[in-house]
């Protein structure tokens, strides 16, 4: 007798775990699908996807295609070849994530742990950045980088993008729960200031840097309007500046090359991905922390 | 400021002055520069401009155009953060609730994540291909005969999902990551009170995750307006035309393409008042969200 109530509930349970992971299989699916198309393509010549469209079977044009990819400019020019845009790629989203990083922590240190006159207009004059995207002051920014002699150059490329306190606001918010009897003790032990923050502050930080440095490289990595803007030379473009012409190129009068221009997406997209799902837990620390 | 902090004069200044030179030079002269030549008539081959007092500004409020895309801008918005942000929490709390398999359907969850705009964008013309997209055949097997940068509504729904699709996994980490902080007791005291799942939702879990759904919507609302300029660049093919655009693309249509820097500017000083009351308002959040937690 005492089963029978226990049988239909335990069945319950398990038709509801069913349930989870149907609607968990079918977001997955809803994020993925895209991509196997995207996949798909590059593995096959492109008379075969102007025909038949995607299919499920999978070509053998992959190698001709990534070599197109990698070593054929889409432009006049000549200079914008895959290869070209991906280390354009990678120095904007090191160089991005660097410069954050270094100046953020520098000017988060500033703020935390020293006593100055002028503390609380810097700090407003810091966090008003944080209210205003690069996006609603684009043309002024522009006409300045121009003013400057900035265009096609990477300083142009990289630091306008840093003009906002993002890393600064989540470094002084993590030097401030830091506990205050280290100062103290650092004090006692006779250690300056410089010396605090590269022996106790900088190691302490391992882990948010970290976080930080992927969350600032994928961001960097990213960016498209700015460097839109800044860079008209084609040897100067980015895997994500580039993808502007790509679609140009699909609607031109020759065959649209399929293979090559999805090919190059998906290498726009892999490092990104690729850092992100490598180092999951950090990134997920850092993007969760950083709203406290 | 720390109590204990140090005392050294210079050191503050050197290492303050990286950050503030760079956001003096690249933050403040062109926020300026916008607000002053949003007064002014630019002459578009550069021969000086006319102080125009309000008349950009008039003009926009005027203009038939720009309420157009106010409207579209409103509506994309709506559209864009409600659906990403009801289909990431539904996605969080069936991964919250699963035990085998958490961390693969996180990781799959997510990686998009990682995705830029504009590339999301272009994986959008190719799902919806006039001619063999598999989304446009699919459109076509209901008998709706889908026409991207053709039609505009058409355009419209495939610019939703897109943006949808992008900003799905964000919404779904943070979700995910408010679910898990929900100390066991208070899971526990839920069962034993509440025997319906979707009573302990609606009950404990959903007011509990208030606060990170306060801070997404404002999230959701400022990706929408400004981070979808690279899906809705890339999908009109760079030729705005008929096509729907946001009141960002516009600035930068009107600007760059169009030469007119005033009108631009006011657009511009617009949207900064825009972020700013949308920031203030998220100010008064967090300080409530005090009490919640």
């Amino acid at each position: 007798m005492t089963d029978i109530p226990y049988t239909p509930a335990a069945r319950r349970i398990r038709w509801s775990v069913l349930a989870d992971h149907a609607v968990l299989i079918a977001g997955s699916l809803f994020l993925l699908i895209p991509l196997l198309v995207m996949l798909q393509t590059t593995t096959t010549t492109d008379l075969e996807t102007i025909k038949y469209g995607p299919q499920l079977a999978i070509g053998d044009q992959l190698d001709d295609n990534f070599r197109a990819a990698m070593f054929k400019a889409s432009g006049f020019s000549g200079q914008n070849t895959g290869l070209s845009m991906l280390i354009n790629s990678t120095i904007l989203g090191l160089g991005f994530a660097l410069g954050k990083i270094v100046i953020g922590m520098m000017a988060a240190y500033a703020l935390v742990y020293f006593r100055m006159r002028f503390a609380t207009l810097a700090f407003w004059l810091i966090f008003t950045t944080l209210l205003l995207p690069l996006e609603v002051r684009i043309l002024p920014s522009y006409e300045i980088a121009q003013k400057l002699n900035l265009l096609n150059s990477y300083t142009g490329l990289i630091l306008p993008l840093i003009a906002s306190a993002t890393a600064t606001f989540f470094f002084r918010q993590f030097f401030r729960a830091v506990p205050e009897e280290l100062v103290e003790a650092a004090r006692i032990d006779g250690a300056g200031p410089v010396r605090f923050f590269i022996d106790v502050l900088v190691p302490l930080s391992r882990t948010m840097i970290a976080a930080m440095f992927i969350i600032m490289f994928v961001f960097g990595w990213n960016q498209y309007l700015w460097p839109t803007m800044i860079t008209t030379e084609e040897g100067m473009y980015t895997l994500v500046r580039g993808i502007k012409q790509l679609t140009q190129d699909l609607e031109g009068t020759n065959i649209p090359e399929y293979g090559r221009a999805n090919m190059l997406a998906l290498i726009a997209i892999l490092p990104p991905v690729a850092v992100v799902i490598f180092f999951q837990s950090w990134f997920v620390k850092g993007l969760t922390e950083s709203d406290k | 400021m720390k109590r204990a902090g140090f005392t050294t004069r210079w050191l503050p200044i050197l290492l303050l002055l990286p950050q503030l030179s760079i956001i003096a030079i690249f933050f403040y002269w062109p926020a300026a520069h916008a607000v002053h030549s949003s007064f002014y008539l630019a002459d578009p081959f550069g021969f000086g401009a006319t102080y125009v007092g309000v008349d950009n500004y008039a003009d926009l409020a005027g203009s038939s155009e720009y309420l157009k895309v106010a409207r579209f801008t409103l509506i994309f918005t709506l559209l864009v953060t409600f659906f990403s942000l009801a289909l990431a929490l539904l996605l969080a709390v069936k991964a919250d609730n699963i035990i085998r398999g958490a961390k693969s359907y996180r990781t799959l969850l997510m990686w998009v994540y990682a995705v830029a705009p504009p590339v999301a964008g272009f994986i959008g013309l190719i799902m919806f291909n006039q001619s063999w997209g598999p989304l446009t055949e699919a459109a076509r097997a209901i008998g709706w005969d889908f026409k991207l940068g053709v039609n505009f509504n058409d355009t419209a729904t495939a610019m939703v999902l897109v943006a949808v699709w992008k900003q799905v996994p964000v919404n779904f980490i943070f979700f995910l990551s408010g679910l898990q902080s929900i100390p066991k007791p208070v899971r526990e005291a839920a069962l034993i009170d509440n025997r319906s799942a979707r009573g302990r939702f609606w009950d404990v879990t959903f007011p509990l995750l208030a606060p990170t759904g306060f801070f997404l919507l404002i999230i959701n609302i400022t990706y929408a307006l400004f981070d979808t300029f690279g899906v809705i660049d890339t999908m009109v093919k760079g030729e705005p035309g008929n096509n729907p655009m946001t009141l960002v693309y516009k600035v930068y249509v009107d600007g760059f393409r169009g030469n007119d820097m005033g009108g631009s500017s006011a657009q511009s000083v617009i949207l900064m008042l825009l972020v700013l009351a949308l920031t203030i308002f998220q100010f008064r959040l967090i300080e409530r969200r005090i009490h919640y937690t």
